[in-house]
């Protein structure tokens, strides 16, 4: 039958199947309707009544015969069937209820872990902005410069002229992540937003609950519209969801903002990692960042974009335009361009919020699953093969009384379908338990908690249903496959004998075992490289001081001081730190090793040094205040550290790191050279040693730092360098903070070890997610690995009871089992690491100096997979030597 | 002349289908046409009739309404389907096809 002509009888089927009475009952009248027309004709003919009536009939053949036959063709009911099977695999699953709950069990771990995963890709990954349009066309757009290695910010003027110039695009528009303090009635707290161009509520496509978006030109001009729009959520917690709220004056930084509407629910701005309470227009960022005025510097990169494309425009054809459009730019203004080119990055590679940092622990993630469910579905294949045998009895019973194989096939096929739907609805639950999960496993900054949400939406959910699907076969076909091997009169024949197909079986569930085996032991290898890659990377010398150093700031700009008021506040407080007890020394420094802010960086030219035609020469640098290389405990190799005397007054100089004194200086020593910077040539007065500066991973690259008095900001990183506790130092930074101003908020205060911790956290997570779900494997392939022990152990009680009345002790009954379930592990082992060399390559970028081969690793993971085997056949090998040899030989 | 003891396997249902394709009828009506059309050679007795009518409903050929007949009685009727339509012209395809080669075959003159 077609499938067209199976959807066409579909409701005819159906309609037989449940409303059988109904349709009993028209085929009656049916047949009546023609013998009263036959009976009537043949009366017209010239017949008796009862004549009439019993010629009809005899036409006819039958009434109850004719029904039956109708019914007859209307086929064997495939719905029927499954109602059948359905109610039938439902009794049996009820009768072994032991088995039925741990299979289930298994596959819920097995489902869940993959929905769960798939939830966190979805939520995260592809379609992280709920409420935001078209996400399938939305791209994020960064900047790279040639030579370094990484995506850099936009600057506002280039973003105009992308707007302008593209034509492909339907809407760019910037979101850049800020904080605020914000103080409602009593509470204050820090609260994240963005800073947005004046079109992003119109391109999202999300429109104020209350109240208003943007108008264009609102993001033209310095501090021009203190205008915000808040979220649902602030305006629900924090202003009461107060009706009259827009037009109210809220403080945002210390500058009076006007609330001009409140976003809908379930909207939590365009940022991977933190839900958004509030967006202001770009002309607000000189309150939210520092640097001044930035709007018309072309120089200045400080944006983050999004670019959404016209329906049917491939990523492809909208780079070639947008890369014509920085070529255009960089010809038209070289001095800030030069080697820079703008790139679209889908969202899962957003590189500069949390989607690009979670994206390899997520790849991984989804390979652990999927080895996680071939594990439980291994598992729950074996138990069925165990009850397969069991109702061996049945099953030849069955075939003998005419019972076709596929329709036994379907049946078995029906209750694997039963086992994993229910264990398709337990995992939907278990990754609804886990949506907010991964945000446990990373740091919350400042107090605030990370948002990191799954999402379940039909595309999970069809996915599961899909893993569903495939667990059925799985689990359903192992013990079909045995039903190949029934011999009908055999079994029927002789019971007791026990052995019908018992050699295909007992292959097929070791081979079940070493499968199970195999993909733990590579999960162990995995969870042991990435364990030992996070303990070497949270070791590793980041180049400078990890302890006795904490690392706090004090927010000037938010607090609206002006220039000259934030150089007296930060003099005055150096001071005041300087002279407190147990502080060995203090510095300023305006951004943080390893943390979120990005350096300033500038084209540099050095004496006698002719770069090579494609290499760049754009080095990032650093705002340092004196004592800053003492504090950070970062090496001088030479020359001499920033003094108070290197003001805006004084000549201009800059400390250089090795890697960039080998490079532009070669063999000479670089002390009292000249370095341009920014168009004007500083001098260079000594030389750092290397660190790391924007991530543990990444290799030595050229840097150098400025004396902040010579390029000041406002409200930069406070380091102090002391040995005593770090609730002690806030507690007395705070106190002289208060004594100088009374409104100003400290930043977090944390050690630069907690600050390292935070850098590698996408390493913290991969481990601990992958030691779970490896934990998980472990323990399913250790039950696994029971069950056969045991059944063996039960199977041979024969073998064993002989044994022992021959002579043999309960040690070499015991070893014999162990090394049985030995043999078993060793073959699965062999092929894990086999499969293990190959797989721990994806692990690559997120491990830290350790080889995916590392022999420690694997080792490792020999002795965890070596003793869990023993553990799991020590209870079948004491049963072993409790084989009572005259019972068995009795029976 | 005798009467063929059995229709040709198939042959039933697309006659069955032909009738159909001229108007919908009801079942007593359609085992009249088939009296009348096939001049009693066929046969086909009224209990073979139903189960086939039932057969090609099954099958998505046919679709049977409940409706009035002209002495305003509820009576079950069968009109073609698109699907049953294809059906036929597949059926009377293959059925010239056949009757063709047979027929052919019948005519050889003996040696």
């Amino acid at each position: 039958m077609t499938f067209e002509q199976w959807l066409y009888t579909l409701p005819l089927r159906l309609r037989s199947r449940f409303r059988r009475k109904q349709v009993d009952q028209e085929l009656e009248d049916e047949l009546r309707d023609h013998l009263e027309q036959q009976t009537k004709e043949n009366l017209a003919a010239g017949m008796t009544p009862e004549e009439a009536r019993y010629s009809a009939l005899l036409a006819l053949g039958g009434m109850t015969q004719i029904e039956q036959r109708c019914r007859d063709a209307r086929g064997g009911n495939v719905i029927d069937d499954l109602v059948q099977d359905l109610r039938y695999g439902f009794r049996q699953l009820w009768r072994s209820r032991g088995f039925t709950l741990l299979a289930i069990l298994c596959l819920t771990l097995g489902i869940g872990a993959n929905t769960a995963v798939f939830s966190w890709i979805e939520g995260i990954l592809f379609r992280p902005y709920p409420a935001v349009v078209h996400q399938e066309r939305l791209f994020a757009l960064a900047g790279t410069a040639r030579g370094k290695a990484g995506p850099t910010p936009l600057s506002w003027p280039d973003f105009l002229d992308l707007q302008r110039s593209c034509t492909l695009c339907d809407a760019f528009f910037v979101s850049k992540i800020t904080g605020s303090t914000l103080n409602v009635g009593e509470r204050a707290e820090i609260t994240r937003g963005s800073i947005v161009s004046a079109n992003y509520f119109d391109a999202i496509g999300v429109h104020p609950v209350l109240g208003r978006g943007f108008e264009p030109g609102e993001d033209v001009g310095s501090d021009a519209h203190p205008v915000a729009v808040i979220s649902y959520q602030l305006w629900r917690n924090r202003f009461k969801s107060d009706p009259q709220i827009v037009g109210k004056m809220q403080r945002l930084n210390n500058v009076p903002h006007t609330i001009i509407g409140v976003a809908p629910e379930g909207f939590y701005g365009t940022f991977v990692g933190w839900a958004m309470h509030f967006w202001v227009p770009a002309s607000m960022e000189e309150t939210f960042e520092s640097g001044g005025y930035k709007l018309e510097d072309r120089g200045a990169r400080w944006i983050e974009s999004y670019v959404r494309l016209k329906p049917g425009v491939t990523r492809a054809q909208a780079q070639e335009e947008i890369s014509a459009i920085a070529a255009r730019l960089e010809a038209n203004y070289p001095a800030t361009n030069r080697g820079r080119a703008i790139r679209l990055w889908p969202l899962w590679q957003t590189p500069f919020n949390n989607a690009g940092t979670l994206l390899p622990t997520l790849e991984i993630m989804l390979a652990v699953v999927a080895f996680v469910l071939l594990i439980a579905c291994a598992n729950v294949g074996n138990l069925l093969l165990v009850r397969s045998f069991a109702r061996r009895r049945e099953m030849t019973v069955r075939l003998a009384i005419g019972a076709s194989r596929r329709r036994l096939l379907k049946q078995l096929l029906t209750e694997g379908l039963i086992l994993s739907t229910l264990g398709a609805a337990g995992g939907l639950l278990v990754a609804n338990w886990c949506r907010h999960a991964l945000v446990l496993l990373l740091p919350a900054h400042s107090g605030v908690a990370m948002y990191l949400p799954g999402e379940i939406d039909w595309r999970v959910m069809s996915l599961s249903a899909g893993i569903c699907l495939i667990a059925t076969l799985i689990v359903g076909l192992v013990p079909a496959l045995q039903t190949r091997n029934l011999d009908v009169a055999g079994a029927l024949k002789a019971e007791s004998s026990g052995v019908v197909g018992a050699r295909g079986t007992a292959w097929v569930r070791s081979g079940l075992v070493v499968f199970q085996v195999c993909l733990s032991f590579v999960l162990l290898v995995g969870a042991a490289l990435l364990l030992q890659s996070l303990q070497k990377i949270r070791t590793a010398s980041p180049g400078f001081s990890t302890t006795n150093v904490v690392q706090t700031g004090v927010s000037l700009i938010s607090a609206g001081y002006d220039v000259p008021q934030a150089e007296t506040f930060q003099k005055e407080l150096m001071d005041r730190l300087r002279a407190l007890p147990g502080v060995e020394s203090a510095a300023f420094a305006r951004v943080t090793p390893l943390g979120y802010g990005s350096y300033s960086s500038t084209p540099i030219a050095v004496d006698g040094y002719q770069p090579p035609p494609e290499e760049q020469t754009t080095v990032d640098y650093n705002q340092v205040s004196p004592d800053y290389f003492a504090t950070l405990g970062i090496p001088l190799v030479s020359g001499r550290e920033f003094t108070r005397t290197d003001d805006e007054n004084a000549p201009l100089v800059a400390i250089v790191n090795q890697t960039m004194a080998a490079r532009y200086w070669r063999d000479q020593d670089p002390i009292d050279r000249r370095l341009q910077v920014k168009g004007r040539w500083v001098r260079v007065i000594g030389v750092a040693a290397d660190s790391k500066y924007e991530s543990m991973r990444e290799s030595p690259k050229p840097f150098f730092y400025v004396p902040l008095l010579q390029d000041f900001v406002r409200g930069p990183a406070l380091y102090i360098r002391s040995a005593q506790p770090l609730q002690s130092i806030s507690s007395a930074l705070l106190r002289e903070v208060d004594a100088l101003d009374g409104n100003l908020a400290l930043y977090e205060t944390i050690t630069l070890q907690e600050q390292v911790n935070r850098s590698t956290s996408p390493q913290l997570v991969a481990v601990t997610l992958v030691s779970i779900l490896g934990g998980l494997a472990l323990l399913l392939a250790a039950v696994g690995l029971y069950g056969v022990m045991s059944y063996a152990v039960a199977q041979s009680s024969r073998e064993f009871g002989l044994r022992m009345a021959l002579g043999a002790g309960t040690a070499s009954m015991f070893r014999r089992v162990i090394s049985g379930g030995l043999r078993l592990t060793a073959v699965g082992v062999l092929c894990g690491a086999t499969a293990g060399l190959a797989f721990t390559r994806l692990f690559g970028t997120l491990l830290y100096n350790v080889t995916p081969r590392d022999p420690l690793a694997f080792g490792l993971a020999l002795a965890v997979m070596t003793i869990t085997s023993v553990v799991a056949c020590l209870v079948p090998a004491w049963r072993a030597t409790r084989t009572d040899p005259a019972r068995v030989l009795r029976d | 002349m005798s009467k063929p003891s059995e229709l040709v396997q198939g042959t039933l249902d697309m006659l069955v289908l032909k009738i159909l394709a001229l108007e919908p009828l009801n079942g007593w009506a359609v085992s009249q046409r088939l009296k009348q059309m096939s001049s009693d050679v066929l046969g086909v007795s009224d209990g073979s009739l139903y189960p086939a009518l039932h057969k090609l409903e099954q099958r998505g050929w046919i679709t049977a309404r409940w409706k009035l007949s002209e002495n305003n009685r509820r009576s079950k009727f069968y009109s073609l389907t698109q699907l049953g339509r294809k059906q036929l012209e597949k059926q009377a395809a293959d059925w010239n096809r056949l009757s063709a080669a047979i027929s052919g075959i019948v005519k050889l003159k003996e040696a």
